[in-house]
């Protein structure tokens, strides 16, 4: 404390330095920002707590994968597909963007943080796309690496030699692409309602709420409905329709689409397309 | 160059109007905005760095219209807000070094500067600490240290001695001054107290109510600026008597009477004046002409000068 109560006198000796290098313009500034909120979703460069919960999901999810290697090595069928891991993984990757996406943008609200952005090279819409395409990227992360897990794992006890590591890597290939489209709009309907609020807990709150409460309704409707009923049920809430768009693209997803296919991508896409333009029109708003 | 420039400036919330016709140009140096809480600086503030848009007139900073070029503007300038936005579970050195590269700055650049940053407003070992367990001061400081950390040509410092200690502000202020001078960086900086940034400040701009009051290098301000306080227990006007008889320019304030000072006979006067009307001296004291006092005289400005 000493050093704060006379700090004229301490720091007078260094001599400030006038800075002449690079200036690299807006495009990087706003990767900065995207690195940043991508490496505060895992909580690096955070405290330990901020690490458990996102570091503890991704975990999980490879453990799960190594325990399908494990099995499969072991039984004469395959256990599960990639595209079934993007399917059926989807459930605990809510858990994952409910608690990620108010870290990334609620606690930006919470502590006064826009004006330090929105004094800088970057634009409000930079900061909103810079955000997105970080809870994105981390929830592809999160479906990525248990793929990768199973893959490595899958080659190593591959009994049909590169023949068969080649068609595996394949599957993977589609597996990916169907982890890109669920991070996409898992990204799209969280970080909206993130930017909301910067109460996390209400934050979180919102997006289990749209991810969960709405699955019993679809659940219900696919159960009672008949025919093309049954086949748009999945319409009604999001796990349901990323799977139903799992089912139309790769044949192999855990909701029935019946010949309804292109209905569930027009949506998809449309979910996409709306969570981003809610974004921007939020930060485009707010008070800086 | 003429750093900030407003032509009849206006920004309106809703129905309430924070600034208008302001025109005011204000040159390089340390450059106070004075005005009582609600009179609009951080409206100007805002509008200088684009963060808000005017709803009539124009400004220009560095040259620079914030509308046109935001980016080119925000580039240069760094922003110290008033209120808190420190994250609590972040370290100062890390924070500031995320800023720096947010302002353009190379990665390992980034980090390097802003530990020195850090170093230039006082911030040792601390810095590696969350910021959450900071004293206000020691947030003040990293905030200051975000705004420079750019090495900008002009930082804009909202009320940097919010909430601060009398020492606390005596050493911001300090710091302000060494930023302005040393540092070679313009500063604006806002303070709803003219009795404390009229020390350090060159040139000083008054609002009040969204209006311009008063805008002048502190030098023209002050050139009439040597003065002498004499306070006596009492007896002070035949004291003013005696002294304006003996030819010294002489006025009352309060109790105390204000002397010009002309030249070493002049304290020999006022000694000579006290020692034959067999006063009691309780103060013979330098006194600069305070810009307060400026204000005071026009009629229309007292309550600011009076805050």
């Amino acid at each position: 404390m000493s050093q704060l109560d006379n700090p004229a006198g301490v720091i007078h000796d260094i001599g400030y330095q006038s800075y002449r290098g690079a200036r690299l313009g807006r495009r990087y500034a706003v990767r900065s920002v995207y690195v940043h909120s991508l490496r505060t979703a895992f909580g690096l460069g955070r405290s330990a707590r901020a690490k458990i919960l996102p570091l503890g999901i991704l975990a999980l999810g490879c453990v799960a994968a190594l325990v399908l290697v494990v099995v499969s090595s072991q039984v004469p069928v395959q256990v599960i597909t990639y595209v079934g891991i993007a399917s059926t993984f989807s459930y605990g990757v809510t858990a994952f963007v409910a608690v990620v996406g108010p870290e990334l943008v609620s606690r930006d609200l919470r502590n006064s943080l826009l004006p330090l952005y929105f004094s800088r090279p970057i634009t409000r819409s930079d900061y909103a796309l810079a955000k997105l395409g970080a809870l994105a990227s981390a929830v592809f992360v999160v479906f990525a690496a248990p793929m990768l897990i199973m893959f490595i794992g899958v080659s190593f006890s591959d009994k049909h030699g590169l023949g068969g590591i080649l068609s595996d890597s394949g599957a993977l290939g589609q597996g990916l692409l169907a982890a890109l489209i669920h991070s996409i709009v898992f990204a799209a309907l969280a970080l909206p309602s993130a930017s909301l609020t910067g109460r996390r807990v209400f934050a979180t709150g919102m997006i289990i709420a749209i991810f969960l409460l709405t699955a019993p309704v679809s659940g219900v409707l696919a159960e009672v409905g008949t025919g093309s009923m049954a086949n748009l049920a999945g319409l009604f809430d999001p796990i349901s329709l990323l799977n139903g768009v799992d089912n139309w693209l790769f044949g192999d997803g855990l909701t029935q689409v019946g010949g309804y296919g292109p209905i569930y991508g027009l949506v998809t896409l449309g979910l996409a397309a709306a969570g981003t333009a809610l974004v921007l029109w939020r930060y485009r708003t707010v008070k800086a | 160059m003429i750093l900030i420039e407003t032509d009849a400036l206006e920004k309106r919330y809703g129905d309430v109007l924070a600034l208008t016709d302001l025109t005011v140009s204000v040159e390089p140096g340390i450059v106070g905005l004075v005005g009582a809480n609600g009179a609009g600086k951080s409206t100007l503030i805002k509008l200088a760095l684009g963060l808000l848009e005017p709803t009539a007139g124009r400004i220009s900073v560095l040259g620079l219209d914030p509308r046109v070029d935001g980016e080119g503007v925000r580039a240069r300038v760094g922003y110290m807000p008033e209120h808190e936005c420190l994250p609590p579970d972040v370290s100062a050195a890390e924070f500031v070094t995320h800023l720096a590269r947010v302002s353009g700055l190379p990665r390992a650049t980034a980090r390097e500067r802003a530990s020195e940053t850090l170093r230039h407003v006082g911030l040792y070992e601390e810095r590696y600490r969350p910021m959450g367990g900071y004293s206000t001061g020691m947030k003040q400081r990293v905030k200051l240290a975000q705004a420079l950390v750019h090495d900008p040509e002009l930082v804009l410092l909202d009320e940097p001695t919010n909430g601060l200690d009398p020492e606390g502000r005596r050493a911001m202020l300090a710091l302000v001054q060494r930023i302005g001078s040393e540092f070679g960086i313009s500063v604006v900086v806002c303070s709803h107290l003219l009795g404390e940034i009229e020390r350090i400040c060159t040139s000083l701009v008054a609002i009040d109510g969204g209006k311009l009051l008063r805008s002048a290098s502190l030098s023209s301000m002050t050139r009439q600026s040597d003065l002498l306080m004499v306070e006596v227990d009492e007896g002070d006007t035949p004291l003013a008597a005696r002294l304006t008889q003996d030819g010294l320019r002489v006025r009352h304030r309060d109790r105390v009477l204000l002397v010009d000072l002309t030249g070493d006979r002049t304290f020999d006067l006022i000694r000579d004046a006290v020692a034959d009307l067999d006063l009691s001296l309780h103060r013979l004291e330098r006194h600069r002409h305070q810009v307060a006092d400026l204000f005071r005289d026009a009629p229309e400005v007292s309550d600011v000068a009076a805050r």
